[in-house]
């Protein structure tokens, strides 16, 4: 459904030049769930930004469906592809009400039964309606990603691009909004294709994964060789040591 | 002896509906080991950390029934022998180098003010600065030395910092956060220096994290705060037989690599919890 | 329940009592300020007084009688403040001047703002070389000293009171221009722009709707501390002739009038000098006040 083909993202500032992104290549299928796993400056992030148009592409294909997009991206394509953003408290206008946020979508591509649509995509991310009016400062981390989930369905998109949407939550509310995440995939067939550094919530939310380091893909694995161990560069088995916690005989 | 004993700490800050205590009443005692206070956003484990400090923030206010520190107490001290027990005894490692480190003074500098505030001679400060960068693992020491605070990678400014707070040697360290900012792999290795503190120079650790698993892994012993208060004290080998619900469901709700439930448990609070 | 806790409610039931309890929650924490206050009390009387001037005026502050009245010194009876020299009451003629004052600043920002904000966020937001432009134009106009290129606007115009809130109005749009830019560039990169764009929003959309709204409470401090030196520099136009025209009441013009008897009649020039005075300090005090409830960057 989705193709990325050597995608190279390059970011200038001036005489300095960025290579965030040097050659990436990925498909995820229809109903799939896609996982990308680096640390910071790996580029991770750049390449879901790349997909949506957010980020410069200097080089390579992005197919939708086998269709070249074309730059900028065209209103259909925001109606098939959305995205969440990691910090909950960055994504949401600080002076729009949860309605304001919901509403804007709509208005923008013309939908119709706007206020049952409100009410249905509440409903959908666990929220009541007593939160309709509210502003994000009277919302909890959790409630306000729940809220930028609502806002990515609205337009009934089929790809959703996740990126760490619960790095900054408590883990109590990350259990909450995977197990959202998780739902919604199942009831409505969505695909995914989702962005962390913590290789447990990707291998709980994904089928395949790629590990990436300094704009480079690593490798691409499957979830039972992330169970397995079966890690085959020494990177990714760094990472998985590490994600185990300290160990304190290696001292 | 116990290095600090804390009994029935209490944090409060007025707000417009009265004041609201965000410590309720912390007690524990510390020896020269590695105790991990866990919790999650709100639940009072930075300001127990900071007022351990004399660091608690204005308008805030901070009372405890004991609070002694090498067997001297430390209540009602003024801010000038809070500076010099802060600079020479304890410090506090945070979690955003970028908040601690002077932006517009070399790294080298700074340490060597901290060491030189309590009468050390240049020579013999800029030796210790130079070792305490070496003793954090960081290869160039001459470099960073001269380097100025923007100049250096998260890691390399998180252990920067870190020399800063251990360059005096001191006999409590307090670090909040300090490696949630860091990647895996860099973690491991900050986590790794604290160790060897706590090990070779008896040291007395308090860490303060939100990551159960992390903290266990690490620390001896693990304080878990809920709602301002401690709700269980555990060895960190006895995590796995934790009693309390709220300790049970942090531990349960992380997904796993290896683990395939689904739905994760979810935490059902309880009003209970925060008697 | 009463009409506060329907404010003050986490659970508002319409767009209407969102809005209502975030404008309430905004001035109960501007009310805890009580220079603010204070400035705001001013603001209104002068609003107040510009209204209600024909009734509030005791006598005529055009016409004054020449042989009985010029020139009365403070506290004369039926005159508080004293006459002019034409036999005018001050303190009539404070009043009434009170409207073209008012009338200057509410011109001044009905024009300056907008266009500052259009210009300002406009440039932010698309950077590149619409910023390029946009903003070495601003930066043209704002290299002049205000006063200098409103007497040359105004030299131009033909004097009068209309060309000087022209001529002000044009000088001092570039600040909110350069504020709104700067607050542009923090916001544009930021996450809830970006979730715009994905939803398909155009640039104008944006601009009005995501951009503006947060640039807004910045600029409106800014031209609340601006309007003393709006209302000096009408003062000011007004002192060289170039303002109000006589026998207009505005206050500069009553001070450049006053200026011949100084020493010793002191009351015709510092009886509007300290109007000017009055009022100035009540918007300075009154943009300090909503600097601290609006800024969210000294919220804590």
């Amino acid at each position: 459904m989705l193709d990325v083909r050597d995608l190279e993202v390059t970011f200038t500032s001036g005489a300095d030049e960025v290579r965030a992104v040097r050659g990436v290549s990925l498909t995820v299928q229809k109903g799939e769930s896609y996982g990308i796993v680096g640390e910071s400056g790996s580029g991770k992030s750049t390449v879901l930004r790349a997909i949506c148009g957010l980020a410069p592409t200097s080089a390579g294909h992005i197919l939708l469906d086998g269709k070249e997009l074309a730059t900028p991206r065209r209103p259909d394509f925001y109606r098939r592809v959305q995205m969440v953003f990691q910090d909950p408290y960055a994504s949401l206008h600080p002076r729009h009400t949860v309605d304001a946020v919901l509403s804007e979508p709509l208005a923008i591509h013309r939908f119709d039964r706007r206020d049952e649509r409100i009410a249905e995509a509440l409903s959908a991310v666990g929220l009541g309606q007593g939160f309709r009016f509210r502003y994000p400062h009277q919302l909890s981390g959790g409630q306000r990603q729940r809220v930028a989930v609502a806002r990515a369905l609205i337009l009934e998109p089929q790809i959703l691009l996740l990126d760490e949407p619960t790095s900054a939550l408590d883990a109590s509310i990350q259990a909450e909004v995977l197990n959202l995440l998780d739902r919604l995939r199942a009831e409505r067939g969505l695909t995914y294709v989702m962005v962390s550094h913590d290789l447990a919530v990707i291998s709980h939310m994904c089928e395949r994964l790629m590990v990436m380091e300094h704009g480079l893909a690593v490798e691409e694995l499957t979830r039972d060789d992330l169970r397995q161990r079966r890690a085959g560069t020494p990177y990714t088995q760094r990472l998985l040591k590490a994600s185990a916690g300290y160990t304190r005989e290696a001292t | 002896m116990s290095l600090l004993e804390v009994e029935n700490l209490r944090v409060t800050f007025p707000t417009r509906h009265g004041p609201s205590e965000v410590v309720r009443g912390v007690s524990f005692t510390l020896g020269r080991e590695r105790l991990g206070i866990v919790g999650e956003s709100g639940s009072g484990k930075s300001q127990t950390g900071r007022a351990l400090l004399g660091l608690t923030p204005p308008p805030g206010k901070a009372t405890a029934d004991r609070l002694s520190f090498d067997g001297s107490d430390l209540r009602g001290l003024s801010a000038r022998e809070w500076r010099s027990l802060r600079g020479q005894r304890m410090s506090m490692v945070m979690q955003d180098p970028k908040f601690s480190l002077n932006p517009v003074m070399p790294v080298g500098k700074q340490l060597m003010e901290a060491l030189r505030t309590h009468g050390t001679p240049r020579a013999q400060a800029k030796r210790a600065s130079l070792d305490m960068l070496e003793a954090v693992q960081i290869r160039d020491p001459e470099r960073v030395f001269r380097a100025y605070p923007h100049e250096l990678s998260g890691g390399m400014g998180q252990r920067a910092m870190i020399a800063m707070m251990l360059v005096s040697e001191p006999d409590l360290l307090i670090a909040d956060e300090p490696t949630s900012a860091l990647d895996v792999t860099i973690q491991i290795e900050v986590l790794r220096i604290l160790d060897r503190l706590v090990t070779d120079r008896g040291m007395g650790l308090i860490f303060i994290s939100h990551d159960l698993r992390l903290v266990s892994s690490f620390c001896d012993r693990v304080l878990v705060m809920y709602a301002g208060r401690v709700v269980e004290e555990l060895r960190a080998s006895e995590l796995h037989a934790a009693q309390h619900p709220y300790t049970r469901g942090l531990l349960n709700c992380l997904p796993q690599i290896d683990g395939d439930r689904r739905p994760l448990p979810t935490l059902d609070r309880d009003a209970a919890w925060a008697e | 329940m009463t009409t506060r806790e329907w404010l003050l409610s986490d659970n508002p039931v319409s767009r209407r009592q969102a809005r209502l309890g975030q404008s309430y929650r905004t001035w109960l924490d501007f009310r805890r300020n009580g220079l603010a206050m204070f400035g705001l009390a001013i603001v209104l009387v002068l609003v107040l007084v510009a209204i209600f001037a024909p009734w509030l005026a005791p006598h005529d502050p055009l016409i004054g009688d020449l042989r009985t009245t010029r020139l009365l010194p403070p506290l004369s009876e039926g005159h508080l403040l004293g006459t002019d020299d034409q036999g005018r009451d001050i303190l009539s003629r404070l009043i009434w001047g009170s409207r073209i004052t008012l009338a200057v600043v509410a011109l001044v920002v009905v024009i300056a703002t907008p266009v500052g904000l259009l210009v300002g966020t406009t440039a932010g937001y698309f950077g590149g070389w619409v910023d390029t432009v946009l903003m070495r134009f601003t930066d043209v106009v704002l290299a002049f000293p205000k006063l200098i290129l409103a007497l040359a606007f105004v030299a131009a115009l033909g004097p009068g009171i209309e060309n000087a809130i022209i001529a002000i109005s044009i000088t001092a749009w570039p600040p909110y221009a350069r504020l709104a830019r700067a607050e542009t560039l923090t916001i544009r990169n930021s996450d809830f722009i970006a979730a715009t764009k994905l939803q398909g929003a155009r640039p104008a959309r944006i601009i009005w709707k995501h951009v503006v709204p947060l640039c807004m409470s910045s600029v409106i401090i800014r031209v609340t501390l601006d309007m003393a030196g709006i209302i000096l520099t009408a003062a000011g136009l007004g002192f060289l002739g170039l303002g109000a025209q006589p026998p207009q009441p505005e206050w500069g013009a009553m001070i450049a009038g006053g200026r011949n008897f100084l020493v010793d009649q002191w009351w015709v020039a510092t009886m509007p000098g300290l109007a000017i005075f009055i009022v100035s300090l009540g918007f300075n005090l009154l943009g300090d006040g909503l600097r601290d409830v609006l800024d969210p960057r000294r919220r804590t």
